[in-house]
């Protein structure tokens, strides 16, 4: 169970990025998540939610985009996404593949403030 | 006054720190020519008496040292210690897996002289550790036959990021019914292409095999 410690790094990106851009208000922040990062989306909405609260964050809403886990398949010479994170074969080709191009991420994309 | 809400991309990888963190030692180890192998195991799957066989096979031959993550007890690096080989401990308290500041910061002021090899063994957790660069050359996942041949694919992504898997405690796998061959196919869906070797740290079996692996890794470097 590390996503409390992930949330607040999130938190210390929210803060640091929100100054920067003299932002007066962040309303949401929009995190992008592989399934092959190794964290719950749901355990992760729930940390945040709980240490954002006191902070000048609270209003903050924590949106979370999944990403699929993409391969560079040999076969079909091309990106596809796997049959599951329990099967690591092309879903066109069945192909087995670890040549992960996606589904590793794990950032902040964006920020939804107001500025004075 | 009016407000109003405008979108701005950020894309700021989470993790950032950890990974600066891990790129300034993995450049360090490759300086000092330095082959470093993480250990990431649930608990109770061997991990200590596998990395102590392999310290002491290693040690005739070879500049070796030891990290030791655990949440509380100094019990892992005091057996260790009697490989003969610097061994030190890394506390974690609570948290439930090592990141590259930790690991940096047990390597400050550790005077292990130079070295071939350094293992560092996470804390006993198939979840947390995934996330986390040690900056590492090697990442190996030990598993043991109690464990049950499924394993992989309930940690699917932990067994996705390791390098090797080692499958422990073979001298077990007949009075636990073991089948290693859907073991083995277990860790091909989740990770194709992987190396798997099966040992016993107790009889020594399969032991050369994975020092030979070890050797030619660190050669390749």
């Amino acid at each position: 169970m590390h996503e409390l410690s992930i949330a607040l790094s999130i938190l210390d990106i929210v803060e640091e990025e929100a100054e920067r851009l003299g932002a007066t208000r962040v309303t949401a922040v929009h995190l992008k998540i592989g399934l092959l990062s190794g964290i719950v989306p749901e355990a992760l909405q729930s940390a945040f939610d709980l240490i954002k609260e006191g902070t000048s964050f609270a209003a903050a809403q924590l949106v979370i985009q999944e990403l699929p886990i993409i391969i560079n398949c040999p076969t079909c010479a091309a990106e596809r996404p796997i049959e599951s994170i329990q099967n690591f074969i092309c879903q066109t080709c069945s192909t087995p593949c670890n040549d992960v191009v996606s589904g590793r991420q794990l950032e902040v994309s964006a920020l939804e403030i107001e500025a004075s | 006054m009016k407000h109003t809400t405008r979108m701005v991309e950020v894309r700021t990888k989470v993790l950032k720190e950890n990974d600066v963190a891990a790129r300034a030692m993995r450049e360090r180890f490759r300086r000092d020519g330095v082959f470093v192998v993480s250990i990431v195991s649930s608990p109770g799957s061997g991990k200590t008496a596998f990395l102590e066989r392999t310290l002491v096979t290693l040690r005739e031959r070879y500049r070796t040292a030891a990290l030791v993550g655990d949440l509380a007890t100094e019990n892992d690096a005091q057996r260790l210690a009697r490989s003969g080989v610097p061994v030190k401990q890394i506390l974690t308290g609570t948290v439930c897996h090592l990141e590259a500041d930790m690991v940096s910061r047990a390597l400050e002021n550790w005077d292990h002289g130079p070295l071939d090899f350094l293992f560092i063994e996470n804390v006993g957790n198939l979840v947390c550790p995934a996330s986390y660069d040690l900056g590492e050359d090697l990442r190996l996942l030990l598993f043991s036959v109690t464990e049950g041949e499924d394993k992989p694919l309930k940690y699917p992504t932990i067994f996705n990021t390791a390098d090797i898997a080692i499958i422990s405690k073979m001298d077990l796998a007949e009075a636990v019914e073991f089948d290693l061959q859907a073991a083995r196919q277990s860790i091909q869906a989740v990770r194709p292409g992987m190396e798997i070797i099966e040992l016993s740290s107790k009889s020594g079996k399969g032991m050369d095999r994975w020092i030979e692996y070890l050797i030619a890794r660190r050669n390749e470097v």
